[in-house]
């Protein structure tokens, strides 16, 4: 068959060639959005890269990883992995000026199906992030109160003690998974949608609407804010952190090395996808934002800064998580002990005083002693420093939790919820207008819209659909979707789509031709390290990552946690089971952005295979027409 | 030693948890002390029942302990040998509890009466959810920003078709000048550069 000979003879006609990409910079002609300077470009880019995950997937991964000894495959594989795959992203958008459907359709046109996975995942992660944001305004909201609402329980309806669920669990826990999402025992009950959530939600995308109307007209002004206030507001985190007591307590179990973890492979797994979903990789929007970049913008420079602004960024936020972190342990691990010591005390009838935390210990082994049934029967608990530091410190847990109850135990705790939710808030905004434009740009390359509307009209639309669609997860039973959108939506996909960027760039594109365009763009080949890595070290990775993920994704069965009042181990959440239907949809998500890549290549195949006699006829009818006017014009001459 | 249970049906066990509450000010608790809290539970008995004249000695303290715990029981002032009810003792604790603890500068917590639980606080319930204030505030700068946006680029609008009308001679003398983005463009639109022909449509 024909269309199986990877032929890429007319590649030169789909891309711009060097002497058109020189008059484009100096005559500056053409209608490409352009950035305003320089720092526009990396804020946005580093806004981008620097999401939720740096605040509250890294420090998890590298407490639970041995601490300090997790920096080192961190490091390892950032360098041989994180930076070549950006370099690659920044090169190529620089060099061929489109978005990831353009760019990958000018390559070759069955790859256009990469770009076309790259705005379907980009969408499923639009969707459920800024559901997240809707969250983080909710919280923020809810901020601007003398005692913040999750500080107590609220009080039943007969005014006789506190409310049940509450009492059982937490007031942290009950504002979170009854007073913000009121959340259903499984994910079959919807319960409905939540009205306070869906005006969260809605403002939630009108306020990225605003942002992104105008492309990077309007976003590269937001950066300035939406980029730089999450480090001032993570410096104030630490400064406040730092005088609290029991922050150094944080900060020395998060890095504590332990050895004995790298010899264990998740390590190495868990190391490597981090750095792969936290560069934001294989979305499409960091080709975009590329595009709008001069040709002869340094991008490999640029490349190595991200990364290690992206890694600084991660230890520095591990950091101050951990001292506040730390200061909520040691004040529960406080709480715990005075109140065993209170027990003791008003047991024995001792005077205050006797009991202290230095000699709580001995004291206890005497009592233990002298009337053991006693000291059986008062149920004293055992208070662990290093279990209260290891509490669910991942993930939205981290942040509408663990750090918020932190928080309450603060002075002045408004002010600190309301900084930390508006850092979190810049966060996420950030990564957004990385997301969306990876969804708006394709969009219009493959024009789905009239090119007659405005750049504002197809964001609008956009935003409402987008809108209107995630208002699943607003339900009562949103944050069981959301949970299934993130670990399928948005990790597969990523990964197959990444490793045929690679392989398509280095085999399909050329690696040679790939060499001669970075001359061409910064003035000096790419030297050893990016050759070895593009062309073996990196796909060998992503290869090994992928297959990895997929066996163990496969095997497990998918299981959700539940928070359901009436299991037995309330509040421990629930572990339950899928139902059926649910494979459906992951097939959705996972499948079809992964799949699009061989499907549209097939399509692709097809349509030339059954055209190509067409296109043939259409030459023919051509050269007939051109030879009659020929005569024509020869037979006025005459 | 174990802390005794009395079999005292009408008698209440008081706990003070001076150092908890005060810290470095605490005071000592001496005999004075207890006189004052014989003369305080006096007042609160005078309070409720507001018709008997209670005295000091009809409260009786028993079981001190260096905790600080004792019992009290409470005898009717008209026959020293009947006890008030444990239910009335409660009512007239009750109602007088706020003025017991300032008395001693304590509080519900540091000043326990073992059996008779504080009453909760009622929860303060604003008119308005403070949270929709803030939403407010937000979705109306929002909704102003939007407005602002659909009428700036509504206005570029009309003055690019006004430029276009009004300069169209000096369309070719006019430099090609660098377009910030798709909707402002000021000169001839260069068809080299046009991408519509080089995409390969799906």
């Amino acid at each position: 068959m024909r269309c199986l000979q990877v032929s890429n003879q007319d590649l030169e006609e789909r891309i711009p060639s060097y002497e058109e990409l020189e008059k484009l910079e100096n005559e500056e002609a053409g209608d490409r959005p352009k950035w305003d300077n320089k720092a526009q470009y990396m804020l946005t880019i580093v806004g981008f890269c620097v999401g939720l995950g740096n605040v509250w997937r890294f420090p998890y991964l590298c407490q639970s990883h041995g601490g300090g000894a997790f920096m080192i495959p961190f490091l390892i594989l950032l360098v041989l992995e994180g930076v070549p795959l950006l370099h690659l992203e920044f090169a190529i958008g620089q060099r061929l000026r489109k978005g990831s459907v353009g760019v990958w359709s000018a390559i070759h046109p069955y790859l256009t199906g990469i770009g076309i996975g790259s705005m379907c995942v980009s969408f499923l992660v639009s969707l459920y992030y800024n559901t997240i944001m809707a969250w983080v305004m909710w919280y923020f909201f809810n901020s601007f109160q003398e005692t913040l609402p999750w500080s107590q329980c609220p009080v039943n309806a007969n005014m006789t003690g506190l409310v049940s669920e509450c009492e059982r669990s937490s007031p942290v826990d009950y504002y979170w998974y009854r007073e913000t999402l009121n959340t259903t025992p499984d994910i079959d009950n919807t319960g409905g949608l939540q009205w306070w959530m869906v005006l969260c939600h809605v403002s939630a995308w009108a306020l990225l609407f605003i942002c992104i109307s105008r492309g990077i007209e309007t976003t590269g002004k937001a950066v300035y804010i939406t980029s730089t206030l999450p480090y001032a507001v993570l410096t104030i985190f630490l400064i406040r952190g730092l005088t609290l007591k029991g922050s150094l307590n944080g900060v020395k179990f998060l890095f504590t090395p332990d050895m004995n973890e790298l010899m264990n492979p998740t390590t190495w797994l868990d190391a490597g996808a981090q750095v792969f979903y936290s560069f934001s990789l294989a979305f499409g929007g960091l080709l975009s934002f590329s595009s709008y970049n001069s040709v002869h913008n340094n991008c490999e420079q640029d490349a190595v800064i991200i990364s290690i602004v992206n890694g600084a960024t991660a230890v520095y936020a591990a950091t101050v998580i951990y001292t506040i972190i730390g200061f909520r342990a040691t004040e529960k691990f406080d709480d715990c002990i005075s109140g065993n010591i209170l027990t003791l005390l008003n047991t024995f009838d001792l005077p205050e005083g006797n009991v202290t935390e230095n000699n709580y210990d001995q004291v206890l082994h005497s009592l233990n002693g002298t009337y053991p049934e006693v000291i059986q029967g008062l149920n004293l608990k055992t208070c662990d420093l290093n279990s209260f530091l290891s509490e669910g410190v991942e993930g939205t847990g981290l942040a509408f939790i663990v750090f918020t109850e932190a928080i309450t135990k603060m002075p002045v705790s408004p002010v600190w919820s309301v900084l930390f939710f508006i850092m979190l808030f810049c966060l996420g905004l950030s990564s957004m207008f990385g997301n969306i434009e990876g969804v708006l740009v394709p969009l219009q390359d493959l024009g789905v819209f009239p090119k007659s509307w405005p750049k504002e009209a197809i964001a609008g639309t956009t935003c409402v659909l987008c809108c209107l669609v995630g208002l699943i997860f607003v339900q009562g039973s949103g944050n069981y979707w959301l949970s299934l959108f993130d670990s399928y939506g948005g990790s597969i996909p990523l990964l197959i789509i990444a490793f045929c960027e690679m392989v398509g760039v280095v085999y399909l594109y050329g690696i040679d031709r790939f060499n001669d365009d970075i001359e061409f763009m910064i003035g000096h080949k790419p030297n050893l390290f990016w050759q070895i890595t593009w062309r073996f070290v990196s796909p060998a990775i992503m290869f090994v990552i992928f297959v990895f993920y997929f066996i163990t994704k496969v095997q497990e069965t998918p299981m959700y946690k539940a928070w359901n009042p009436e299991s037995e181990n309330f509040p421990t959440l629930e572990e339950k089971e899928y139902p059926s239907w649910i494979f459906a949809i992951i097939f959705i998500l996972a499948g079809i952005p992964g799949l699009s890549v061989p499907l549209t290549a097939i399509y692709k195949c097809l349509r030339n295979r059954c055209c190509k006699k067409d296109n043939e006829f259409k030459q023919d009818d051509l050269n007939t027409i051109i030879y009659l006017i020929h005569l024509v014009i020869l037979f006025k001459r005459i | 030693m174990v802390s005794k249970t009395l079999n005292a049906p009408n008698g209440y066990k008081v706990r003070i948890s001076l150092k908890t509450a005060l810290g470095e000010d605490a005071y000592e608790w001496n005999q004075s002390e207890m006189f004052f809290f014989q003369a305080t539970m006096a007042f609160a008995m005078r309070r409720h029942f507001q018709m008997e004249t209670y005295n000091v000695d009809n409260i009786i303290l028993c079981v001190q302990t260096s905790r600080v715990s004792f019992w009290f029981v409470v005898t009717s002032p008209d026959n020293t040998t009947m006890l008030i009810p444990k239910a009335d003792v409660e009512k007239a604790v009750r109602m007088s509890r706020h003025r017991i603890n300032n008395a001693f500068l304590l509080s519900d917590r540091t000043l326990e009466f073992l059996g008779i639980y504080p009453t909760l606080a009622a929860p303060v319930n604003p008119d308005t959810p403070p949270w929709l204030i803030v939403f407010g505030v937000v979705i109306g700068a929002v909704c102003v920003g939007i407005i602002a946006l659909l009428i700036s680029s509504l206005l570029q609008k009309r003055r690019k078709e006004k430029g276009m009308t009004e300069d169209g001679q000096d369309e070719e003398d006019m430099q090609v000048k660098g377009v910030e983005n798709g909707i402002n463009l000021d000169g001839t639109y260069n068809r080299g550069f046009t991408d519509d022909d080089r995409f390969t449509k799906l």
